[in-house]
């Protein structure tokens, strides 16, 4: 591949974009265009500078790095690709992520994971509002906080919490698996605490342990969220609910 | 006359009179909610009569004008749409395109032949909620695919196998409303494209998980470009209620196509309260919609979708002259496949409604095979001969428009225009902008009324 940039210089597998310098849409489009077995399997990218879409689209198992802070929607409908972000993360991170890996080592705004299909999100510092609404299958393990109405109206994945939850956690929640360390300020409607048993610690210790914590944290100390499905079917005995 | 008889009479009665605030259909509605506690659901639009494309009239050619001859002179009907950003614009045969109708509210054999009959003309349909199936995309030459609040069944794969985007905001049959399916239609099949437990009671969101407002929906839009390398097409479609603000929003938020969707617009499934009283009718929504893309010089640059309510080439034809680009049918679209067909009368009354009136689509029982997931009453609709009579009513509408776009004089359905229009009501006039018949007064305008 014959990758134009002006700034950008190839060393064997390892391929140095310079954001202050490449349009963003001359980036994605070189990441689109590799091919499953490409070479060119280490991108770091300078300057990003609050951009938004980095890397998005992607479907190709390479790693990106990304030295600095992204806007909304980095890692977008992210197929395959390991995908660090080494600076703080804008709104709807990894939105719609179908496999593969996102890392956020500061903190992501709203919507973090939004409605991803699968893959694991790992946020290192706090995620805001509404981490993980409708997400449809990702794993998403933050080591800080969640702002209120995370995992609102989720359906299925798993949403881990080492710090404390905000409001209304997993509002009208469909069949997504909460465990949080911390406090929870309320739950949503339709959100019970339920029973820590053998196969949810099993589950949960997977998810620490593909987010590189196993062993740092004591799964004891979770609890375990989930709906209590009451809310699955139009009643007038629930008409406080809608 | 004078009474010379000594038989006495009875005293005169007045007829029973029903109330007309409180009529036979206000008291049956009543009497549902005090039995069963909860709102009424229906699918369709609005029933109520509203000002509409009936109440305006060609003029036609005269003295000042001349037709063009039917049959011999050319009067062109192919629409592009998405010429502002998109690498790969769509080019269709008609002006008319299908609107958004899910697999899961509508049958895969409804859905495969919208599709065939939408291909056979050369114009577009669209999926809906819940995901693009393979049958729908391989049964239509250009889909549209909608990008929904819920994001049912959303991936990359599909967005970049359509030939455009649909950002929906909302509808016309519920602006502000999020959708609904209930249990009785939540198969298998479509459990697992919506994530979702099967036999559930789904409801889809109001309003998008991950942008809220113009800023960030322009960021969105940039988000799905760059996703499919900028050669999709983007429609912002949106339930009419501001079509002059939500217009100008969209293409600020850097849409290739808005869509403006009326009140009589169907839905799957909704309240009847939400569908008859929330939003403007399609007539009311088509001038400000356009007024939004001249007054912001981006008039046939930005492409305008109208739809809600269109049900004959006329209605096609004032949509255009109004200054639309194309119009999408769906209830119409339903209807010509077989939907309310009163071969199926008895079946009707025996679900409690007659052939024409049937309107619970969400209770999967649909004897037409197309508002259902049950197996055997889907195999009812043949969807080869079912496309067959919706590419046949495509072509009656184009024939339709053309008929009258000759005899306003023009080469193009695109040259019809508000002035070779007139309004039979007041309110058509102040709506649509264009005089009351016989007269050259337009209300609203120059300062009168």
């Amino acid at each position: 591949m014959n990758l134009s940039l002006k700034s950008a210089g190839s060393t064997g597998e390892e391929t140095f974009v310079d954001l202050a310098h490449t349009p963003l849409r001359e980036l994605n489009g070189a990441l689109h265009k590799l091919a499953a077995d490409t070479n060119r399997t280490l991108w770091k990218i300078a300057n990003p500078a609050g951009r938004h879409a980095i890397a998005a689209g992607l479907d190709v198992p390479v790693t990106i790095e990304i030295d600095g802070p992204v806007g909304y929607y980095c890692a977008g409908m992210n197929k395959q690709a390991r995908i660090i972000v080494h600076g703080n993360a804008g709104v709807g991170v990894a939105e719609n992520m179908m496999s593969g890996l996102v890392e956020v080592k500061g903190d992501a705004s709203q919507a973090a994971g939004a409605t991803a299909h699968g893959g694991l999100l790992v946020i290192d510092g706090n995620a805001s509002a509404r981490c993980g609404i409708s997400m449809k299958g990702i794993d998403i393990v933050v080591k800080g906080g969640v702002g209120h109405m995370s995992a609102f109206m989720a359906q299925a994945g798993t949403l881990t919490v080492l710090g404390d939850a905000g409001e209304a956690l997993g509002d009208s929640l469909y069949e997504a698996k909460l465990f949080v360390r911390g406090s929870v300020a309320s739950l949503g409607a339709d959100c019970v605490e339920k029973e820590m048993r053998e196969e949810h610690k099993a589950l949960l210790a997977a998810k620490l342990e593909a987010a590189g914590l196993l062993g740092e944290v004591d799964i004891s100390e979770f609890r375990r969220y989930g709906s209590a499905r009451t809310l699955y079917h139009f009643h007038v005995d629930n008409v406080s609910s809608y | 006359m004078t009474d010379h008889s000594n038989t006495p009479r009875a005293t005169p009665q007045t007829l029973p009179r029903a109330s007309a605030t409180f009529d036979d259909y206000t008291l049956s509605e009543i009497r549902r909610a005090a039995a069963t506690g909860i709102y009424d659901i229906r699918g369709g639009g609005a029933k109520r009569r509203v000002p509409h494309f009936d109440d305006l009239l060609f003029l036609g050619a005269s003295m000042s004008r001349y037709p063009l001859e039917g049959y011999r002179e050319k009067c062109s009907t192919e629409v592009v749409l998405g010429t502002r950003f998109a690498k790969k614009p769509i080019e269709l045969k008609i002006p008319i395109t299908i609107a958004g109708m899910s697999f899961g509210s509508l049958s895969a054999n409804a859905k495969e032949a919208l599709g065939r009959g939408a291909s056979a003309m050369g114009t577009s349909t669209t999926t809906g909620d819940g995901g693009m199936t393979n049958e729908e995309r391989g049964h239509s030459t250009q889909l549209v695919y909608q990008y929904l609040p819920s994001r049912y069944g959303m991936n990359p794969d599909d967005l970049k196998r359509a030939d455009a985007i649909e950002v929906v905001v909302g509808q016309g049959a519920k602006p502000g409303g999020g959708g609904m399916l209930l249990g009785q239609k939540i198969t298998e099949r479509v459990a697992g494209m919506r994530t979702l437990p099967v036999g559930i009671d789904q409801r889809s969101a109001c309003r998008h998980p991950d942008w809220t407002g113009p800023d960030d929906l322009e960021i969105k839009i940039e988000e799905l470009r760059e996703i499919t390398d900028w050669e999709k097409p983007i429609y912002v479609k949106v339930g009419a209620a501001r079509p002059y603000y939500d217009t100008a929003l969209a293409v600020k938020s850097g849409a290739d196509v808005v869509v403006v969707d009326g009140m009589q617009g169907g839905t799957a499934a909704t309240q009847e309260i939400f569908i008859e009283h929330v939003g403007i009718p399609t007539l009311a929504a088509v001038r400000q919609a356009v007024k939004a893309l001249q007054d912001l010089g981006m008039h046939r640059k930005v492409q305008l979708v109208v739809s809600g309510g269109i049900r004959n080439g006329a209605d096609v034809a004032k949509a255009l002259a109004l200054g639309a680009d194309a119009v999408a049918i769906g209830t119409a679209a339903l209807v010509a496949l077989g939907d309310n067909d009163p071969h199926y009368a008895a079946e009707y009354e025996a679900l409690g409604s007659r052939a024409g009136a049937y309107d619970d689509w969400h209770e999967g029982r649909d004897p037409a095979g197309i508002t259902t997931q049950d197996p055997a009453l889907m195999a009812r609709l043949d969807p080869i001969a079912a496309g067959r009579r919706l590419a046949n009513y495509l072509a009656v509408l184009t024939l339709e428009c053309q008929t009258i776009a000759r005899a306003c004089g023009k080469s193009h359905v695109h040259n019809l225009e508000p002035e070779d229009l007139v309004a039979l009501t007041i309110e058509a006039a102040a709506m649509a902008n264009v005089p009351l018949a016989g007269t050259d007064w337009i209300p609203g305008r120059n300062g009168g009324f």
